[in-house]
């Protein structure tokens, strides 16, 4: 399935390539620095039992973000193909 | 034109008359205190960075031929592009921007080795200052359990640095790394990463003019030009060692050409750096047999499930409130029992008089009877440690942060605000945890609107003084004390939310958080850390709890009554009971009379003092102090209380009003006193103070007055 859609649309368990998101803004820097970078795989784990914040696992490792941040985040289909968003 | 790091030769050891400091950096969650205890055992130091409400921790390592190794644990951090106060003192250390501490030496870079990719971004940034760097792989009885086999070799070859693989919870690797730290002569890292093409240009105009006109040595010029070009706020980056005109000048026209025609610069330095990363990772990591779900996830799927996750935080709330009311008795108990007897012996080997009074009721009173309360402080302390060392305090904060971000804060306020329903002075010191400093003086602010355990005897007295008869039934007390515990939250959240948007606006906090794999921590670890906190608490409260104690005492022992006079002949006349006849006017209009407002004044000292000023006010004969105390005798000494024309002092709508202040108003001085050390200033204490006793007098006005009206 082609098309960009947000970071905070992804169901759990589905998995996503990174496309890209705004140039500025605070939150975005920090989550680049933490490897969440265009073409970057991420896997969303769950959503906590509030409904927010979500759990991404990114780079092998588990991030936290709120929908309100990745909503910021435009992401891809993930290509069918060796799974490429949980290695550990 | 690429620039590289100058290939530098390596330091001759003659040039080091001293022993080389060496600076620890690493990940937040990478096992890097384990490591710190692990290196220095006892032999360390807890501070502050002056000027910021940092923690300064330094030590002392041993090698193998007992020559000292000086180190310094510089707090986590994710990036030198600062976004905490705590990464800006690493960075700011590491640039050898601060007075108080010269830039280290020699740097170890922890990494968790499991985790390698984003650990190695941190390092990647230090590589560039070009000081000799040690990589330390922590963590690795992780790597071995996902399966995964890290080529130490590879990655040596690669970064230019000696690679030590450790597991810094069992101690394997330490030897060999105090060997690693001990040689004469280590290399700087010849990591030639090539910053990219469309920004090289800028970094060596920023360079330059960083290193001819701002004075920054070499190597650290680069470092921070690229970090100008990382971070868009250049203030930021700056911090406390301001650019000149032209280096800004530098920099803005370089941002305009970049706006202009579209290049993400900042952007493009953190992909770069994490290509190369990337490139590495896969040369010296081999992914061996495919790994299922880890313990940790499936741990994960029981504690953040929708309806196991609260079971499980309500049970982890009961176990730790059940430790504070039981556990907590014995100790406590004892330590009771023998301050008493402290007080005795003294009371007698010293010559009766003033000195006497000072020495036994001023000052081993008053500081026994915080001390008394030590016992709750290190449980709470060593729970709040544990649940930080084994990761769940990243699963609370994630699971209550939609609850949290509603009045503004961040799921991370979670656990410092409930270990505050059992004593806030655990509560705000864990406030270290939260990154953003208006959250976490916000959360500060409000903690001790949480009612703490000491409001506990208050609420007990005034239920049986307000219910007729005897015996107060089940339901009532816990009825009425629930609805206390409902407005002191209540309090606290709308206390957050107002000073969130107003006093403390800022932007809107983020939660961009790492969830690290559970771990079962080293209780030694968890041991010292629940000492260190204590012995702070103790070392910087203690004095002003001393002193408050004397001046309380003095308050209530001065002028002296004339011989033979009863105790509350003696308070009624002293300086206390004067204060509190000054207080009166006030304090009518909500229902009270002077001998209560002496009561709320020693409240000062400690809030459940107001049990047994009150029984000597009102006179209660045959009262025993202490716990389990029989309070029948003062509690008929209340009831036939009255107001000088004859009317009951005591009624259930002035119980409940005093219930209420109590709720809200800021009493204890320890508080004060650790609200003062975290925020290094006395303006926010008395903020607090003003505050929050402002609102517990206006909320019983409206409860006293609105009763009254009513016809109570």
């Amino acid at each position: 399935m082609a098309g960009e859609f947000k970071l905070s649309q992804l169901a759990a368990g589905d998995s996503a390539v990174v496309r890209g998101y705004p140039k500025s803004g605070g939150a975005f820097l920090r989550l680049r620095e933490m490897g969440v970078l265009p073409g970057t795989a991420v896997t969303l784990v769950r959503t906590a039992p509030l409904g927010d914040p979500i759990e991404i696992k990114v780079r092998g490792y588990l991030l936290t973000l709120r929908k309100s941040e990745a909503e910021h985040v435009l992401v891809e289909q993930a290509p069918a193909g060796p799974e490429t968003g949980g290695q550990p | 034109m690429p620039s590289q790091a100058p290939e530098a030769p390596r330091t001759p050891p003659s040039a080091q008359a001293r022993a080389p400091v060496y600076a620890i950096v690493g990940n937040p969650n990478c096992g890097k205190s384990t490591l710190f205890n692990a290196l220095t055992g006892l032999k360390q130091k807890v501070g502050n960075y002056p000027g910021v409400t940092v923690e300064k921790k330094v030590g002392t390592a041993y090698s193998q031929h007992g020559v000292p190794i000086p180190l310094i644990d510089l707090p986590g951090a994710y990036s030198l592009a600062a976004r905490s106060p705590d990464e800006a003192v690493t960075r700011d250390v590491l640039l050898g921007r601060r007075a108080d501490t010269p830039a280290p030496d020699r740097i170890l870079c922890i990494v968790d080795a499991a985790n390698l990719e984003r650990n190695l971004y941190l390092v990647h940034q230090v590589l560039d200052l070009g000081r000799p760097v040690i990589l330390v792989l922590n963590m690795m009885d992780l790597v071995k359990r996902a399966g995964l086999t890290i080529r130490v070799d590879r990655l040596e070859r690669a970064l230019g640095v000696p690679v030590i693989a450790c597991e810094a919870v069992n101690g394997r690797g330490i030897i060999e790394l105090k060997m690693a730290m001990s040689r004469p002569d280590l290399p700087l890292s010849r990591h030639a990463w090539n910053v990219p093409i469309a920004i090289a240009p800028a970094v060596a105009e920023l360079q330059a003019s960083l290193a001819a006109r701002d004075g920054r040595p070499p190597l650290v010029a680069r470092a921070e030009a690229l970090l100008l070009l990382t971070d868009q706020d250049d203030v930021r980056v700056a911090g406390s060692a301001p650019l000149c005109d032209a280096t800004l000048g530098i920099l803005a026209s370089w941002r305009r050409r970049w706006e202009a025609d579209g290049t993400d610069w900042s952007g493009t330095l953190v992909t770069s750096r994490y290509e190369a990363i990337g490139r590495l990772a896969a040369d010296a990591v081999e992914q061996g047999r495919p790994a299922g779900p880890s313990w940790s996830d499936r741990i994960d799927i029981v504690v953040t499930h929708p309806v196991w996750g609260w079971l499980v935080l309500a049970g982890i709330m009961a176990l730790l409130f059940l430790s504070i009311f039981t556990l907590a008795e014995y100790p406590m108990d004892w330590i009771d029992a023998h301050v008493a007897a402290l007080n005795t012996w003294v009371k007698s080997a010293l010559p009766p008089g003033d000195l006497n009074d000072l020495v036994t009721d001023g000052a081993i009173s008053g500081v026994g009877g915080v001390v008394m309360f030590l016992p709750q402080i290190l449980i709470l302390f060593f729970f709040i440690g544990l649940l930080e060392n084994t990761g769940y305090m990243a699963r609370a904060a994630f699971i209550m942060d939609r609850v949290m971000s509603r009045v503004g804060l961040n799921g991370r306020s979670f656990i410092p605000l409930l270990s505050s329903y059992a004593c806030a002075i655990p509560g705000i010191m864990a406030t270290r945890t939260i990154e953003d400093p208006k959250d976490r003086l916000t959360t500060i602010l409000v903690a001790p609107l949480m009612s703490c355990s000491a409001r506990l005897p208050v609420y007990l007295l005034m239920i049986a003084a307000l219910v007729p008869g005897d015996r107060v039934p089940l339901a009532t007390k816990v009825g009425i004390m629930l609805l206390m515990y409902l407005l002191g939250t209540g309090g606290a959240f709308g206390f957050a939310w107002l000073f969130k948007s107003t006093l403390l606006k800022g932007a809107p906090p983020l939660m961009i958080m790492e969830l690290p794999p559970y771990r079962i921590p080293r209780v030694k670890d968890v041991l010292l850390h629940m000492l260190e906190r204590a012995w702070l608490f103790l070392k910087r409260a203690g004095t002003i709890i001393l002193g408050i104690s004397i001046v309380l005492w003095f308050l209530s022992a001065y002028p002296r009554a004339p011989q033979g006079s009863t105790a509350q002949q003696q308070v009624a006349q002293s300086y206390a009971g004067r204060a509190g006849h000054a207080l009166e006017p006030l304090i009518r209009p909500i229902g009270f009379d002077w001998r209560i407002g002496i009561g709320l004044i020693s409240s000062f000292a400690a809030r459940e003092v107001f049990v047994s000023s009150t029984a000597v006010v009102f006179s209660a004969e045959h009262f025993e102090e202490g716990k389990g105390a029989d309070i029948a005798p003062l509690r008929s000494a209340l009831r036939d209380a009255r107001w000088p024309d004859g009317r009951a002092l005591f009624t259930p709508l002035v119980c409940f009003s005093l219930m209420v202040f109590y709720v809200f108003a800021m009493q204890c001085v320890s508080t004060v006193a650790v609200v003062r050390r975290e925020t290094n200033s006395w303006r926010w204490p008395l903020f607090q103070i003003a505050y929050m006793t402002g609102t517990a007098w206006a909320v019983s006005f409206v409860v006293y007055q609105s009763g009254r009206a009513l016809g109570f």
